[in-house]
C-alpha cells in the first residue's frame, strides 16, 4: 500500500520459461512436459509409422504373424514398497503394457543397471520376486543384460524390460479406436500406487493401510476381448499421470470427448484422506493394476459384470460416457453438481514412482 | 470417509444453494480470502451453481503468490552455492524468479530439497553438519509457528548450521488494506478458516466494526464454502454486519495457544512487501533479536537484492479481487502453469491456476 492509502496495483512478473534447455524431472513425470519431450523429440527423429501411433507398445508383423513389443524403464524409489517392489513391478508393467493392446505376453527382457554397494541380497530378492511376477503372467523372462555403475551414479538399481507378445485377434483396440457413444469403465480403485510409494517416504506413516495395486491385467484383457469382441475400443492401463492423463491421451487420439461423473470413480477412502492431506488429484496420481477401458454402450454392462467376477476388476465401476461435442476435451461432473475440466498433469507431481 | 465425505454431500449441497437463491435479491461481491478456497470452489464448481447476483473475487491467501520476486531471487542466489542444501516446501520450486526457478537450479547442481515440514528440514540439518541448510519458509499464521519451532527447537539444541530464509504474512492487516483501496469491491469476507484454527476467530472483531462488512469463518469442503456463502448472504440481505463461525467442528475461539506463544517468541511484527499489492503496515513476521543468527539473509549477506519488476501480468488485482482471471489477456495463451508469467499462475492455491485448471474452457451444462 502506498503513504496515500491506495494500493498499488501491479504486479511482478518476469519473463516466463517458455522452454528449458535442460532435462527436468517433469520432462519423467507422464504429463504433458513426457507428453511433448516424446512428440517433439523421440518420434519427430525416430520417424516411423509404428512409433507414431502413440500406443504404449508397437504392432509389427514379421510373416504372417503380428506382435506386439514394448519397452519400460523402473526407477522407482523406494525398491521395496508397500503391495510389491520394483522387480514385480518391472514385470507387471511391461506384460500390462503389451495386455492393453489385446496381445498374449510371451517373452520379455531385463537389464540391470547395479550401483556398486547394492546388497546381494537385495538383489535376489527383487530376482526373485521377478520369477514369480513372470510365472503369474505366463511369460518367461529369456535374455538379460546386467551393468554395475560408481556408487552415486544410479540409485541402487534400475530395471529395464522389455516384453513382445503374440496378437492372436483381428480387432481394433487402440487409442484412437474410441467413438462418440462408448461408455468408460475402470477396472477398479484409483491411485493407490502412487499413495503406496508415496507413505514409505519421507517419513509419511499415515497412509499404512494402503498397498500398491501392481498387477499383471493379462487375464483382464483376455476377459474383456471374450465379453465385448470388436465392441472394446481401447484399453489402457493409467500408470505415470494417472488417469487424468491416460483420459486425456485417448480423448486427444480418437479426437473425441470424454465427460466422467466424479461420484462413480471408486477411491479407497485412505487415498482419498492422503490426496487431501497432500493435495493431491486421485486422478493425476499413478497406478499399476487398474485398466481404462473405452467400450460399445451395449456390451458395457457385461464388460462391467464380467470384470466383477475376476479378483482384480471386483471394484469396477462405469465413470463416463464418450462424446463428440469437443474433440479432446475431459471433463467431470464434481459430486455437488458443477463441471469441470479434467487436465494432463503438468509436470513432476512425484517423482520416481515407478 | 469420515469428516471428509459429508462435507461433499450433494443433498445437503442443493439444500443449501436452494437456500441461497431463496434468500438472494441483490447483487453482492463476496470475497473468499484462501487460495484452498478458491480452489475448493472452482474445482468443484461453486460458483457455476450460485445466483448470477453472487460474484465470488479471490482473495490474497496464497503465500507463493504474495512472495515478493526478490526473496525468490534470494532462494535462488543461495541454493547455487555448493555449501547450501536449501529446502523448501514444494510449490516454491516452479515460481520463476527473476531469470530462473528452483528446479532450474536444482538440474544445474544446485542442492534443493523438498520437505513436508520445517522439522524435516531441521532433521537435514543434523545429518549434514558439515553443510549449511537453508529453509525457505514462506505463508500465513497456519505455517508461522511450524517455522517458529524449528527455529526454536535449532537454538535450543544448538544447530548452527540451520537457518531461515522467511516471509511469513498476517491475514488481518491485508483484509483491512482491501477494504481501505478506493477501489475496493468487496461487500464481505469468506475468512480463511485453518488462519483462524492458528489465531482464533476474534481477531476480526476490530475489522467488522470498522468497516461494517460481514465476516465468516469458513472451512474448505463445498459444504463448509456453501455454507459461509449463505451466512454471509444472510448478513448482506439483512443489512447487517457480524462476525461469525462456521467452521466450528475446528476453529475454536482461542485459536490454538501455543502456536500463538512460540510465534511471539520468536518473531516479531514488521512492515512486509506483498508481491502485487505493496507494503502493507504490521503485516510481516522477521525473526526477533534473539534469533537474528538463524536469519540467512544476515548470515549469508544476501539482504541487498533488489529486483525491479516489469509491469505485465494482472495478478495483483486478482488478488485484490478487482478483476477475474480469465479477463486478462495473457490467460491460457501466454501465462499458462508451464509457462508462468507470474506466481498466481503456479501456484497451487493461485486463482489463475485454478481457472486454468478446472475450468479454462467453459464446461457448464
Amino acid at each position: 500500500m502506498n503513504n496515500d492509502g491506495k494500493l498499488s496495483g501491479s504486479f511482478s512478473c518476469p519473463i516466463p520459461f517458455t522452454s528449458s534447455d535442460t532435462i527436468q524431472p517433469g520432462h519423467g513425470g507422464g504429463g504433458r512436459m513426457s507428453r511433448d519431450l516424446i512428440s517433439d523429440l523421440f518420434v519427430r527423429v525416430f520417424d516411423n509409422t509404428e512409433l507414431s501411433r502413440g500406443d504404449d507398445q508397437a504392432t509389427i508383423t514379421i510373416g504372417d504373424q503380428k506382435l506386439a513389443f514394448t519397452t519400460d524403464s523402473y526407477v522407482v524409489d523406494p525398491i521395496f514398497f508397500p503391495g510389491g517392489d520394483i522387480g514385480e513391478l518391472a514385470v507387471n508393467g511391461t506384460v500390462n503394457d503389451l495386455c492393453t493392446s489385446g496381445a498374449q505376453p510371451l517373452f520379455l527382457s531385463a537389464g540391470f543397471v547395479l550401483e556398486e554397494g547394492l546388497p546381494l541380497e537385495e538383489l535376489s530378492k527383487i530376482v526373485e520376486s521377478m520369477k514369480r511376477a513372470a510365472d503369474r503372467a505366463g511369460v518367461s523372462i529369456v535374455t538379460g543384460d546386467t551393468k554395475v555403475v560408481n556408487k552415486g551414479s544410479a540409485d541402487k538399481l534400475f530395471i529395464n524390460t522389455a516384453g513382445i507378445g503374440i496378437l492372436d485377434h483381428d480387432y481394433d483396440i487402440s487409442c484412437r479406436n474410441v467413438r462418440a457413444g462408448d461408455i468408460i469403465i475402470i477396472s477398479g480403485t484409483i491411485a493407490d500406487h502412487g499413495i503406496a510409494i508415496l507413505s514409505r517416504r519421507e517419513g509419511l506413516s499415515f497412509t499404512g493401510t494402503i498397498r500398491s495395486d501392481t498387477a499383471p491385467l493379462h487375464e483382464i484383457s483376455r476377459l474383456l476381448m471374450e465379453t465385448a469382441g470388436g465392441g472394446l475400443h481401447a484399453m489402457r492401463d493409467p500408470t505415470r499421470g494417472g488417469v487424468a492423463a491416460t483420459l486425456n491421451e485417448l480423448a486427444q487420439s480418437s479426437e473425441v470427448e470424454f465427460r466422467i461423473y466424479e461420484e462413480h470413480i471408486p477411491v479407497h477412502p485412505a487415498v482419498t484422506g492422503a490426496c487431501e492431506m497432500l493435495g493431491l488429484d486421485p486422478l493425476h496420481v499413478a497406478n499399476e493394476g487398474k485398466m481404462v477401458i473405452c467400450v460399445t454402450p451395449e456390451k458395457a454392462e457385461q464388460v462391467l459384470a464380467a470384470l466383477k467376477t475376476h479378483p482384480l476388476g471386483k471394484d469396477a465401476a462405469i465413470i463416463g460416457e464418450v462424446f463428440d461435442e469437443k474433440p479432446g476435451l475431459v471433463s467431470m461432473r464434481t459430486r455437488i453438481g458443477g463441471w469441470r475440466i479434467i487436465d494432463l498433469p503438468a509436470g513432476e507431481l512425484l517423482p520416481r514412482i515407478c | 470417509m469420515r469428516y471428509l465425505d459429508e462435507f461433499r454431500d450433494p443433498a445437503i449441497a442443493r439444500k443449501i444453494l436452494a437456500e441461497i437463491k431463496a434468500i438472494t435479491s441483490n447483487p453482492w461481491v463476496i470475497m473468499e480470502i484462501c487460495g484452498g478456497q478458491t480452489h475448493s470452489i472452482i474445482r468443484n464448481g461453486i460458483d457455476q451453481l450460485l445466483p448470477k447476483e453472487i460474484q465470488l473475487v479471490h482473495g490474497p491467501g496464497c503465500p507463493v503468490c504474495v512472495t515478493p520476486l526478490e526473496l525468490i531471487d534470494k532462494a535462488i542466489q543461495l541454493a547455487s552455492r555448493r555449501d547450501i542444501i536449501l529446502t523448501s516446501f514444494g510449490d516454491m520450486l516452479r515460481v520463476p524468479g527473476s531469470e530462473k526457478d528452483l528446479f532450474r537450479v536444482r538440474s544445474e547442481g544446485g542442492d534443493v530439497r523438498i520437505v513436508y515440514s520445517t522439522l524435516e528440514a531441521l532433521q537435514v540439518a543434523r545429518d549434514n553438519p558439515d553443510r549449511e541448510v537453508v529453509f525457505f519458509g514462506v505463508g500465513f499464521e497456519t505455517t508461522a509457528p511450524g517455522t517458529a519451532m524449528a527455529v526454536y527447537q535449532a537454538r535450543r539444541e544448538g544447530v548452527k548450521n540451520f537457518s531461515l530464509l522467511a516471509s511469513h504474512v498476517l491475514v488481518p492487516p491485508a483484509m483491512k488494506a482491501l477494504l481501505s483501496s478506493p477501489a475496493n469491491r468487496v461487500q464481505a469476507y469468506l475468512a480463511a478458516g485453518h488462519v483462524c484454527t492458528v489465531m482464533g476467530w476474534k481477531q476480526y472483531v476490530p475489522i467488522v466494526e470498522e468497516y461494517k462488512v460481514p465476516i465468516v469463518v469458513t472451512g474448505f469442503e463445498p459444504i463448509d464454502i456453501l455454507e459461509g456463502i449463505l451466512a454471509v448472504v444472510r448478513q448482506l440481505e439483512a443489512g447487517e454486519a457480524k462476525l461469525e463461525n462456521r467452521y466450528t467442528r475446528v476453529v475454536r475461539d482461542e485459536g490454538n495457544i501455543k502456536a500463538q506463544e512460540i510465534m511471539q517468541a520468536v518473531f516479531t511484527t514488521v512492515d512486509r512487501k506483498w508481491r502485487g499489492i505493496g507494503c502493507i503496515d504490521q503485516s510481516g513476521l522477521r525473526l526477533a533479536k534473539e534469533y537474528t543468527q538463524f536469519d540467512a539473509e544476515y548470515k549469508f549477506a544476501v539482504s541487498d537484492i533488489e529486483v525491479d519488476e516489469p509491469e505485465e501480468c494482472i495478478g495483483g488485482l486478482v488478488l485484490q479481487g478487482l478483476r477475474k482471471p480469465t479477463e486478462c489477456e495473457a490467460f491460457g495463451t501466454r501465462c499458462t502453469p508451464q509457462t508462468p508469467l507470474g506466481a498466481t499462475m503456479v501456484s497451487s492455491e493461485g486463482a489463475c491456476a485454478a481457472y486454468y485448471n478446472y475450468q479454462r474452457i467453459k464446461v457448464t451444462r
